[in-house]
């Protein structure tokens, strides 16, 4: 389904990943965890091709990210869906035009169809009756649902979704996690979801992937990580706060704002 | 030189910011270039990569740029219109040569002042409008949803307006013209007492289509100079809200720059071969 070879990629002179190898299969739902800082926005983007690597590769779908042609990049696109943290729908759209837009784009159904099509998505959503609205008219947890109905109306063989449950209150994010397994159930999808929520993580994933200041620190099964005796992952699991080594020194060139000096 | 620069970290520095701001704004000229480019290719050839360019975002677009516009248009042409027959006759006074203020405002009208100001108005209006939103969707990362849809950015956000202002810009000048030559026409019939026909002949006579077209050629490049600064600087967009309400700040202060500058320079341009 998708294989990262040794990615390697920057922000600016920053090396963000270092060298990220991980192999998702079908049908399975991949959870990325990891705190803020760790690479997982920027691991998610190269999945989709948002970003070009340094050096590395990912293959979606058996096309070479790098490689592909815009047309076939084109082509792909039709086969994933991604829900963005924020949901990202189109202000100007209702929530049914929003969800409706990517067969509008790549399809030639009639209308009628298009509409029957994003109200099974809305049903499954659980945001029937809600189509008519304008996203701005929408709660967060509701933004998020309609990203996911737009993110599956073309019924793609691979769904991302981006921090499902950031920002959202216990109930509605365990909602959410409801979809997501319903979407695999039902569809058969494979799912790449990224997050720094583990309980959600834990809920939904079959395998998890954890990254740290770049690096893949851990990929395996929810009982396996839970049994991990890594001291970094111990560490997460239990929130726990690590204390960085201090080098006398650095700290020093650090207060006093003489960085040329290490 | 070099011992210098060596020795005054202050010349350095100026010089590498210099250098740096330079090949930032280059490479925003060539950006600029591709987006035009690009907005052309899709445009042409959208259809047969089933990225086509439909016509209800256009014809939005050019409601928005046009159709809204035409009341602030029409003010302000008439108002120049009249503002440049009340200074013409006031200077012609002084040679008794009043009559010839016809030619004044025929050719001040046609030539320059009717696109400088709707161009103007139109940066003012449109290109703010147009940075904000491509501001606002790069932050709420709808631009990225618009590309893993397999929806070109390009095609479904720019092109609609690069066309849309492609076809109204021209079409408001022409506006411009007509009201802005009826504002002089009231003000000169009523102080020169001389009929509103007999000064449309004039007009008339004077005008050749070169003059039209001159106004005309400049909308044009106007137009692109429009969308693709605001969509240039629109996408450049840093921070949040803060950083929406800057780059929009800029594309109006860079359009109308750039039209000013144009304008001028096209007028050079096309008055010495």
């Amino acid at each position: 389904m998708i294989e990262v070879r040794d990615l390697v990629t920057h922000y600016g002179p920053r090396e963000i990943l270092h060298g990220v190898d991980l192999r998702i299969e079908p049908g399975e739902i991949m959870v990325i965890i990891g705190g803020s800082g760790s690479g997982k926005t920027t691991l998610l983007r190269h999945l989709l091709g948002l970003k070009r690597a340094t050096s590395g590769s990912v293959r979606l779908l058996g096309h070479d990210l790098a490689a592909v042609s815009s047309l076939e990049l084109f082509e792909l696109s039709k086969r994933i869906g991604v829900a963005f943290q924020g949901g990202a729908l189109f202000s100007s759209m209702t929530v049914g035009e929003n969800v409706m837009l990517p067969l509008v784009e790549h399809t030639r159904l009639d209308r009628e169809t298009m509409e029957i099509m994003m109200r099974m998505k809305l049903e499954i959503t659980r945001l029937s009756g809600f189509e008519d609205l304008m996203p701005s008219e929408l709660s967060g947890g509701m933004i998020k649902r309609a990203a996911f109905a737009r993110a599956v109306i073309m019924d793609p063989v691979v769904l991302f979704a981006d921090e499902p449950s950031a920002g959202l209150d216990p109930t509605v994010s365990r909602s959410l996690d409801e979809l997501i397994l319903e979407l695999r159930d039902a569809m058969g999808m494979t799912i790449v979801v990224v997050t720094h929520e583990l309980d959600s993580a834990f809920r939904i994933a079959d395998r998890v992937t954890v990254l740290d200041q770049g690096d893949v620190l851990f990929i395996g099964t929810v009982d396996e990580i839970r049994r991990s005796e890594n001291e970094r992952i111990q560490n997460l699991l239990n929130r726990r706060f690590k204390e960085e080594e201090l080098d006398p020194d650095e700290y020093l060139a650090r207060l006093t704002g003489e960085r040329s000096r290490t | 030189m070099a011992d210098a620069l060596d020795s005054s970290p202050l010349a350095l520095r100026v010089s590498e910011s210099v250098g740096r701001s330079t090949v930032r704004a280059l490479s925003s000229v060539g950006f600029g270039a591709i987006l035009a480019g690009q907005s052309l290719y899709w445009l042409v050839l959208g259809r047969r990569q089933g990225q086509v360019v439909r016509a209800r975002p256009v014809f939005a677009e050019m409601m928005e740029i046009g159709i809204r516009a035409i009341p602030i248009v029409t003010l302000l042409s008439m108002t120049i219109g009249i503002m440049l027959a009340i200074q013409g006759i006031y200077q012609l006074q002084r040679f008794g040569a009043q009559s010839q203020v016809v030619f004044g405002v025929a050719f001040g009208m046609t030539r320059e002042f009717a696109p400088l100001i709707t161009g103007i108005l139109v940066a003012g209006r449109s290109g703010s409008a147009l940075a904000a939103r491509l501001g606002t969707m790069t932050i709420n990362q709808e631009v990225d949803a618009l590309r893993v849809m397999g929806m070109n950015p390009v095609r479904y956000l720019v092109a609609p307006s690069f066309l849309a202002m492609l076809v109204m810009l021209p079409a408001l000048v022409i506006w411009a013209d007509l009201v802005s030559l009826l504002g002089a026409g009231l003000y000169i019939s009523a102080d020169l007492g001389m009929t509103l026909s007999a000064y449309f002949g004039r007009v008339l006579d004077l005008l050749r289509v070169g003059d039209i077209l001159h106004g005309l050629e400049k909308s044009v490049i106007f137009a692109v100079l429009i969308v693709v600064i605001a969509i240039v600087d629109g996408a450049s967009v840093k921070g949040g809200a803060e950083g929406v309400g800057r780059v929009t700040t800029r594309a109006v202060v860079h359009g109308i720059t750039a039209i000013v500058l144009t304008d001028m320079l096209f007028a050079f341009a096309t008055t010495r071969g």
